[in-house]
């Protein structure tokens, strides 16, 4: 399989990479990892006229904690810094458990936590630890840059707020304000398939109350799911066996599964309820690798 | 090195760029259309078909090179991202005389059978043992999980990488 015809660009800097955009045509795509837009093209389903392939622009491979405990994820760091990350396994519980779970050991090498959040893919597990964690995608365009939190970057399955011109740079994860817990659990058929369901959980504790808490679903719906509701009964009191329960239950609810090849609906929203409680009733997930 | 595509109706108006590139320790020049795959360019530009394309669609692993020492799926990377890079495929693990230790060791323990899946597998390990002399079962298991074997269940196939991991480390201490 081919990819059609296109142009090709791999500039140096940002500030060059989004004039290209500007200049480029109706239709042009920024590759970082590569590997969901490669495939992509390949089946035809996109067919961009310009690629602008930006792993030559220095400077976007970081993941680094600003003196505020604010997390910074760059565009071309790669699924595989995260997952063999200590600055995760120590302080970032529920990406430590997405990272190893992405995809395969070698998509991972190449393919990028800020890519996975532009394709936007319903399924994609990237999309949920984020939103669990209340982050949001920094943007850079002719007009200048702005922060837009997850929640309002995807429109829609494979539709983002991006414009035609603005390139996403980083992703950014805001400083807990209590201690973090939680953990990401996917159940896959095997290695490197899509996930059936997908759960995150990102909990922030002070003393026993929890003071924060996100969680979001992949996999159970048209696009990523933030179990708004779920989350909220485990704020402001300790985690018990009944606001975790509770909390299960609401996440079971929020699921919109379909019945397909991988499951049947009641069964992947038993799934969702079950992946809830069993990370909550472990406290760090961080070990946790597949269900 | 000749790559020829039909003549559509855009003649005159296919993107070709010069990239520069290593494979296997050689320096290469080749004028690639930008659409062209790496997995490709290796196979019918070098002429190098040891690395097999099986499924097409980043899930096999039969693919696999590796680039600055990274495995990669070379059916889900472009040609031009090479420009500049160092790519290494199953061509490069032997000399003229000796097999590598991981060759030797997918012959000793039965590490395959159709041996279509064989180049990917070798190397993801070579990757793995790059970065990890004395690895696990579980550890091998891991790092070869992105590539599939549709013969030999894998159990030889993670025999084949410990026996090959020992191999490596007996000659380092030697």
């Amino acid at each position: 399989m081919y990819p059609s015809r296109f142009r090709y660009e791999a500039p140096r800097s940002l500030d060059e990479a989004i004039s290209m955009l500007q200049t480029g045509g109706d239709y042009c795509k920024v590759l970082a990892g590569g590997q969901s837009l490669v495939p992509l093209m390949k089946l035809r389903f996109a067919s961009p006229e310009l690629v602008v392939d930006i792993n030559n622009v220095p400077g976007l491979a970081y993941h680094r904690v600003d003196p505020d405990g604010t997390l910074r994820i760059g565009a071309l760091c790669r699924h595989a810094d995260l997952e063999h990350s200590d600055l995760l396994k120590t302080t970032q519980p529920t990406m430590a458990g997405a990272a190893p779970l992405i995809a395969d050991p070698i998509v991972r090498n190449r393919g990028t936590l800020v890519g996975s959040l532009c394709h936007a893919d319903p399924q994609g597990d990237w999309a949920s630890v984020v939103l669990a964690l209340g982050g949001s995608v920094v943007a850079r365009g002719s007009r200048g840059t702005r922060v837009i939190p997850l929640a309002d970057f995807v429109t829609g399955p494979f539709q983002t707020v991006l414009d035609p011109d603005e390139i996403a740079v980083e992703a950014v994860i805001p400083a807990a304000k209590g201690a973090r817990s939680g953990g990401y659990l996917k159940l896959e058929r095997r290695v490197g398939d899509f996930a059936t369901v997908g759960v995150a959980v990102a909990l922030e504790t002070t003393g026993e109350n929890v003071t924060r808490a996100g969680i979001a679903l992949t996999g159970v719906g048209g696009s990523t799911i933030g179990a708004t509701e779920a989350a909220a009964v485990l704020v402001g009191r300790p985690l018990t066996a009944d606001s975790v329960a509770q909390a299960a239950d609401l996440a079971a609810q929020a699921a919109r599964p379909r019945t397909d090849h991988r499951g049947s609906a009641e069964y992947k929203r038993h799934m969702v309820r079950t992946f809830v409680v069993r990370i909550l009733s472990r406290g760090n997930a961080a070990e946790e690798r597949a269900a | 090195m000749t790559i020829v595509y039909e003549d559509e109706e855009t003649q005159g108006d296919v993107p070709v760029r010069r990239i520069k590139f290593t494979i296997n320790g050689k320096k290469m020049i080749a004028e690639v259309e930008t659409r062209l795959l790496l997995a490709h360019l290796i196979r019918r530009g070098i002429g190098l078909t040891g690395t097999h394309t099986g499924c097409d669609t980043t899930n096999c692993g039969a693919c696999t090179v590796l680039v600055d020492g990274r495995a990669v799926k070379s059916c889900t990377m472009l040609a031009v991202q090479v420009d500049g890079h160092e790519i290494s495929t199953v061509e490069g693990l032997a000399t003229a005389s000796e097999l590598h230790p991981l060759q030797e060791g997918f012959k000793e323990e039965h590490g395959l059978q159709c041996g279509f899946c064989t180049p990917g597998m070798m190397m993801a390990a070579k990757a793995l043992l790059d970065a990890n002399p004395d690895p696990t079962e579980e550890d091998v298991r891991w790092a070869l999980s992105g590539n599939l074997c549709r013969c030999t269940g894998y159990q030889n196939i993670v025999k084949s990488v410990l026996w090959a991991a020992a191999k490596l480390r007996s000659e380092s201490a030697g």
